[in-house]
């Protein structure tokens, strides 16, 4: 019921000085959003009350009982940690220290880089927030510019650098036939691509593939980039996942490194340390001089500024204990490889296990990819019947998350993908 | 010819002759470059930085203030600067409620550091709500809030602000004149524009209640109104409840719509409850509106970045749409926010006990403040400093503006090493009793020796 009421010569709605009970929302036509592809995935199969579902979805590791691992490190570091410090703001740029440890990573112990103080870098939101606060950065100073993104890629990619508003292109990467990499037109697109274009490239363990260029590859890859002028921006997420050995994760970032190139960097501890839900990272450019790197590091707080202001502590703090203890960061060493040895291993047994099953597909693939995924070369529509018939749960891209397989279900997941494939 | 020449033709068979002598003359890597010039129209033109022309940024204002304020070795130094709570020894706090939190997620050898979802912790979000909203909240039991976890303030600020410039019709925010320094950079790279309505009265050193009517009722309908839940920030001025309903009855009759700021709830008055006052009022009248909370202060979870969204909307499905598209600003930003902070703050919120004792530390804190006010104001008395300085007991929160200018805050950091942000705001949780004389002293020399 509505009273008009006559308030100075104005008519008003007795409801709009009620805040308007007779009005509708201003939100009326705001669209559902699309579910995430990717984290869509897990709510998913949370929902599922079957008791032999099987997640090879999102990128977190699993140990042989599928269940998620918090490395001994980590809770050492974090035994250590509570109850001793203060919990208050760090710097813009995030922890000093972090920043430090983990630029020695990427960049090698004796970095020169690092001595000469060339590179600017920031503790950053995990591996996300470094590629965005990059973007942002790029949009900024470059505003020109477009990014290149390798097809196909972390489907997030493409919605960061959207919503950094900088435009973007794709250039070759994967080759379905032989589910390996498509370098001859890889190459192809980065001469062809106007000189000084930024790329976007996964430093090991590409996602979602797998599929990594060989060292010479790589090498071309470098050479050819000096060549036309581009920027390379490395998104390294897996340095140690990959291989087992953190220095051979890095070998693209070096090879770059080596031939002179003023790389971007965004690195990630959600899976190598397993600190997903603490959003640690770092990201991090390489300038001419010292002074180039204090200006651009001023230029990159200034985006964190006014996103959240300075990056969360804890998960800093974890870190920095872990890589600055000798004992620490070598018990961190070997729990990486102990998680990359199990994925290597999960990859030969489901390749046994397909091959044993009398399937007349080639599934070479799934060991020669490496890294936390494999792409099965599954179709969409044998995606579903894998959820809807076998209750295993995967993107549709037909993405295995390595991670997620077990001795207890790899056989069924064998199985499986075999049923769905064999009368392709 | 020379090499570079050779290359700079860029005819097929002169780039192949130039990678062979690449090869065949670069064994060791310093050299592999000597024959490889990138093309005139090259972004890295000789190799050098495409960001080469980028200048140093400014140094944040505000935390700008710790870094010169650390790098003083006077023993008499005093940072009345950043807004960080301290005791009366100086020390900064971590809340023992906190530690309890702390110790218990430790022990729990079950907890695991999985990603949490896009939106956060789901209890947090729903304890965040009933915090601000209170535990009854018609728009909670009724499902038309969505709230989402963000980090701190700032996050729930620049999410809110993102989603706004996405999906609402109008793109224009108004902020009160003076606001936190950041307000206007955050809300400016989500993508509106800023405007200003008069807030704060100089000659007053209180609120310019007529300038603030007149400036709303002049605002377009439907733009967005940011309003200081309580404790303004940098002035401490904050509106009665009589001047909230007129602000309320104003806004709705214009169909503003208010985007609370709430970073200091429990801090300024010692009650919670209190504190959410002006944000109730609102949601009482069935209307919409946004709120940002930050448990940096009220927690002393400054550096977890701790914080929560929540968007007050006029039906259930509504809520739920808006959250699906709050997610999809948030992904592309960090994906999903720090698990540590949030779990704190939601063992604290749902432990009856906890809660409690959270309450009293938060009473404790909000208390010493006050007193610190009172000291202030008697030592100024005490000392006959010119001028009226009731504002000080006035204003309400961590901050006073003390109403000194910029020439008298330069004086009071040279000759007695105090430090301030330059629009004269001092941060009461610095002082303690110790240090209340000095600061008296400083005011009185910078009021009766500079103009």
């Amino acid at each position: 019921m509505a009273l008009r009421t006559i308030i100075s010569g104005r008519v008003i709605r007795f409801g709009a000085v009620l805040g308007g009970r007779s009005m509708s929302s201003w939100w009326g036509n705001v669209e559902p959003a699309a579910k995430d592809p990717i984290l869509g995935v897990t709510e998913a199969f949370l929902a599922d009350p079957r008791p032999n579902k099987v997640n090879v979805g999102v990128g977190a590791y699993r140990d042989d009982n599928g269940k998620p691992v918090v490395l001994e490190c980590v809770r050492e570091a974090e035994r250590r940690i509570a109850g001793n410090l203060n919990m208050e703001y760090l710097p813009m740029g995030g922890s000093a220290k972090m920043v430090e440890e983990t630029l020695k990573l990427a960049y090698g112990e004796n970095s020169d880089l690092i001595k000469d103080k060339r590179i600017a870098a920031i503790q950053a939101l995990s591996g996300t927030g470094a590629c965005r606060i990059f973007a942002d950065f790029q949009k900024r100073f470059c505003p020109d510019s477009q990014i290149y993104i390798p097809v196909p890629t972390w489907a997030n990619h493409h919605n960061i650098w959207r919503d950094a508003h900088v435009p973007q292109r794709t250039f070759h990467y994967y080759h379905p036939e032989s589910k390996g990499l498509d370098f001859a037109s890889m190459m192809d697109d980065i001469k062809n691509a106007p000189n000084g274009s930024f790329f976007m490239l996964h430093a090991c363990a590409h996602n979602p593939t797998g599929v990594d260029p060989s060292e010479e590859q790589w090498r071309e890859i470098s050479y050819q980039f000096k060549v036309k002028g581009h920027f390379p921006f490395f998104d390294m997420a897996y340095q140690g996942f990959a291989s087992g050995d953190p220095e051979k994760d890095a070998k693209s970032i070096r090879i770059f490194l080596e031939d002179g190139h003023l790389i971007g960097c965004a690195q990630s501890y959600a899976k190598n340390m397993g600190l997903y839900g603490q959003r640690v990272g770092c990201l991090s450019v390489v300038c001419e001089d010292e002074m180039q790197a204090v200006a651009v590091k001023s230029q990159l707080q200034q985006l964190a500024r006014p996103m959240y202001s300075n990056p969360p502590i804890h998960g800093a703090l974890i870190v920095s204990t872990i890589l600055g203890d000798p004992d620490l960061k070598k018990l961190w060493l070997k729990e990486v490889k102990v998680m990359a040895d199990r994925i290597i291993g999960m990859r030969t047994a489901l390749r046994e296990n397909l091959e044993k099953l009398g399937s007349s597909l080639s599934w070479e693939h799934i060991t020669n990819q490496i890294g936390m995924f494999c792409y099965s070369g599954l179709t969409p529509e044998q995606v579903d019947r894998l959820t809807d018939e076998f209750h295993i749960y995967m993107t549709r891209n037909g993405r295995i998350s390595m991670a997620g397989v077990t001795t207890g279900n790899v056989g069924y997941l064998a199985n499986a993908i075999h049923e769905v494939t064999k009368s392709a | 010819m020379n090499s570079d020449q050779l290359f700079n033709n860029s005819s097929s068979t002169d780039r192949r002759l130039s990678i062979l002598t690449k090869h065949i003359l670069a064994s060791s890597s310093s050299s592999s470059l000597a024959m490889v010039s990138p093309s005139p129209t090259s972004a890295s033109s000789g190799g050098g930085s495409v960001f080469s022309n980028l200048v140093q940024a400014p140094e944040d204002p505000i935390l700008g203030v710790t870094i010169a304020y650390n790098k003083d070795p006077s023993p008499v130094k005093l940072n009345l600067g950043v807004g960080a709570y301290r005791t009366e020894e100086g020390k900064p706090l971590v809340l023992n409620v906190v530690r309890q939190a702390e110790q218990q997620l430790v022990n729990d050898s079950s907890r695991v550091k999985e990603y949490l979802p896009i939106v956060g912790l789901a209890d947090f979000n729903k304890l965040s709500a009933k915090l601000i909203l209170g535990a009854d909240s018609p728009a909670i039991q009724e499902n038309r809030v969505t709230t989402v976890q963000c980090l701190s303030g700032t996050g729930s600020l620049r999410v809110g602000a993102e989603f706004l410039a996405r999906h609402y019709h109008e793109r224009t925010i108004y902020i009160p004149l003076p606001t936190w320094g950041n307000h206007p950079k955050v809300f400016t790279l989500a993508g509106l524009s800023v405007k200003s309505f008069r807030y704060y009265d100089p000659t007053t050193r209180g609120l310019n209640f007529q300038g603030l009517l007149e400036d709303l009722q002049s605002a377009p309908s439907g733009a967005i109104v940011l309003l200081h839940a309580c404790a303004h920030n940098p002035t401490g001025v904050d509106p009665t409840p009589q001047q909230w309903e007129q602000i309320r009855q104003l806004l709705r009759s214009k169909a503003l719509l208010p985007f609370f700021d709430s970073a200091y709830q429990g801090f300024a008055s010692g009650s919670l409850d209190t504190d959410a006052q002006s944000v109730r009022m609102f949601v009482a009248d069935g209307g919409e509106c946004l709120v940002a909370q930050s448990y940096a202060k009220n927690m002393g979870l400054y550096g977890e970045r701790v914080g929560a969204l929540s968007i007050v909307c006029r039906a259930a499905d509504v809520a739920s749409r808006v959250e699906s598209q709050l997610k999809l600003v948030i992904r592309p930003m960090y994906s999903n926010p720090p698990i540590h902070g949030a779990s704190i703050v939601a063992t604290i919120l749902k432990d009856r006990n906890m809660f409690q004792d959270w309450t009293l530390e938060l009473k404790a804190m909000a208390d010493r403040i006050i007193s610190m006010r009172q000291q202030l104001f008697d030592a100024l008395c005490a000392r006959g400093t010119p001028g009226d300085w009731s504002h000080i007991i006035r204003q309400i929160g961590m901050f006073t503006f003390t109403g000194l200018n910029l020439d008298q805050v330069a004086f009071m950091t040279k000759e007695y090493h105090i430090y301030m942000t330059s629009d004269g705001r001092i941060s009461m949780a610095g002082l303690s009793s110790r240090t209340v004389p000095h600061l008296a002293d400083a005011i009185h020399a910078a009021v009766t020796r500079v103009a």
